[in-house]
């Protein structure tokens, strides 16, 4: 097995006629935290949605575990071991905190762990286990997000991909939930995360991805890339433009 | 003073019939935000085919019913996976036409099969009344109506609530990218809830037909009644619809005694509407559907 967990090559996705994802590709190496950077609209959804089988690439390759899963279907990608927390934390607002974890461990192979798992989420989301027979539309933004993450957790993956983890919070929150991130990625979980903050997305990561324009346009180790550069990129100003 | 207390009773009890013409619709309304139109012509169409199952089989309840039931869930599989699924993306509207159209085929193709003529499939303990003292008297049909109405929304309930399948089915009417993401296939669960609806139809359309005689253009009327239900318990509410069923047969029943028979219909309307005025959403309706 390549020492990359993940491979994206070539992929280009598209809403009808218009190109949000052009000829990206993008690898994660296997224990690694990979960011993956670009301004508003650059396609990092969109790229991450083409992974989870959310939507068919035009052209392309997706490889997990060097095989193909290319175009299958979301409940086929969880099952091999890429958990999603997306976008806008996306959890489940009519059903209490429980069972939203619950949600996560719905494979047949993680729900064979549940109590393990539960565990596991618990000691590492103290806040999760107090708010547990609420419903989970009281919680904080976020405790949200530490739901959704907690929710990835659930499914017993090798990989999870994070959506602007960050988005709309404080500071202080935004560490924690950062720390908790390496936390997990010590024990061998690897992460594919998209942050708004450029700094942040540097400081937390092995390797980076700057998309623009739904092309990559820069790549390498994240304490490599210059911080300047990667910005002008991010803003599309100088040679991006 | 007998008459008031046995049109209370009575009241109740149609309710409960009420409730369970209002689950299957309830159910679909809650889990896919779809109204179906045709649930009143597929719950008749449910009458008859417990009544032709009736005529082979000499009667045999259980067998009749266990029997309507396995062809309505293949029936309503097949109604959600090749109709409303391909449509349920596109926004309300479509979903609503495809039933429309299920709706007319059904009621036309019930009279061509078997005619206009007034049917019921009366069991033999429908008329005998269980209770008769000096001030009530109740027939096996009602009760049995109220009790089996009660028993299929317990465990209905249950189901939805409790199981892991429940459970996924409600979390695709939550948030249907998140569930998907979580491996569940909604789609599946769609189909799913409507052959559940499509049982909980099977047993209303069989207490139907032991309680009341039924034409093949009979479904309108309890679509009518199914609604009432739903919009005073709430729309996607299952211990809803208990509520809405027995506060609609009590108007009905009482305005019946207050008013004339004449005004039982027309008083459980009234009540409607005012419940409405007061509680727009019904009332036991998920405080914060969209
Ligand atoms: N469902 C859709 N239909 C049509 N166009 C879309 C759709 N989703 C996204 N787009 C377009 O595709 C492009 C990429 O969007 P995407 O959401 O992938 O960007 P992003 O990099 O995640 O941005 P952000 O940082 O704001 O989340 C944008 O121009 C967007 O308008
Ligand atoms: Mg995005």
């Amino acid at each position: 097995m390549s020492e990359y967990i993940l491979r994206a090559e070539n992929l280009s996705v598209s809403y009808g006629d218009f190109r949000a994802v052009t000829n990206a590709s993008l690898k994660v190496k296997e224990g690694s935290i990979t960011a993956l950077i670009g301004a508003n609209g650059a396609g990092k959804s969109t790229l991450l949605s083409a992974i989870m089988g959310e939507h068919k690439p035009t052209e392309g390759h997706v490889f997990f575990e060097d095989r193909e899963v290319t175009g299958l279907k979301p409940s086929v990608i969880v099952r091999n071991g890429i958990a999603m927390a997306p976008e806008g934390s996306c959890i489940f607002d009519e059903m209490t905190v429980r069972e939203n974890l619950l949600m996560g461990c719905y494979q047949k192979r993680a729900a064979a762990k549940k109590n393990e798992l539960f565990e596991k989420v618990y000691s590492l989301f103290p806040i999760l286990k107090e708010k547990e027979k609420q419903l989970s539309s009281f919680l904080s933004g976020g405790q949200r997000q530490m739901l959704a993450i907690a929710r990835a957790i659930m499914a017993d993956p090798k990989m999870i991909i994070c959506d602007e983890l960050s988005l709309g919070l404080a500071p202080v929150v935004i560490g924690e939930i950062y720390e908790k991130l390496t936390e997990i990625n010590k024990e061998g979980v690897t992460f594919l995360i998209v942050d708004q903050d450029v700094g942040r997305s540097l400081e937390y990561s092995d390797y980076s991805y700057v998309m623009v324009k739904g092309g990559m346009v820069m790549e390498g180790p994240s304490c490599d890339l210059p911080i300047e550069e990667v910005k002008d990129a991010y803003f599309g100003i100088n040679k991006y433009a | 003073m007998e008459l008031l207390i046995q049109s209370i009773v009575t009241g109740i009890l149609l309710g409960g019939l009420y409730a369970i013409v209002g689950l299957g619709l309830s159910l679909v309304f809650g889990i896919m935000g779809l109204t179906n139109i045709a649930h009143g012509n597929l719950m008749i169409m449910c009458s008859f085919i417990v009544m032709v199952f009736g005529t082979v089989f000499n009667g045999n309840i259980i067998l009749m019913l266990v029997l309507a039931i396995a062809c309505m869930v293949v029936f309503g599989f097949l109604f959600q996976n090749f109709l409303v699924n391909k449509v349920i993306d596109k926004g309300p509207n479509p979903a609503l036409l495809v039933t429309f159209g299920v709706s007319i085929v059904i009621q036309n193709a019930l009279q061509l099969i078997f005619g206009a003529d007034a049917r019921s499939i009366k069991s033999a303990f429908a008329t005998v009344n269980v209770v008769s003292s000096d001030y009530v008297s109740i027939s096996g049909a009602y009760l049995a109506n109220f009790v089996v109405a009660v028993v299929v929304i317990v465990l209905l309930s249950l189901f939805i609530k409790r199981t892991r399948m429940g459970r996924a089915i409600r979390a695709s009417a939550n948030n249907v990218r998140a569930a998907e993401l979580m491996g569940v296939n909604t789609k599946l669960m769609y189909s799913v809830t409507m052959c559940i609806a499509m049982a909980t139809a099977c047993i209303a359309g069989l207490l139907v037909g032991n309680t009341f005689v039924f034409y093949p253009y009979s479904g309108p009327q309890y679509l009518i009644i199914a609604f009432g239900v739903v919009v005073i318990g709430g729309m996607g509410s299952i211990p809803g619809t208990l509520l809405g069923g027995i506060i609609l047969g009590l108007a009905q029943l009482l305005g019946s005694y207050f008013f004339g028979t004449g005004y039982q219909i027309f008083s459980g309307y009234i009540v409607m509407l005012i419940l409405l005025t007061v509680c727009p959403a019904g009332l036991l309706s998920n405080a914060k559907r969209k």
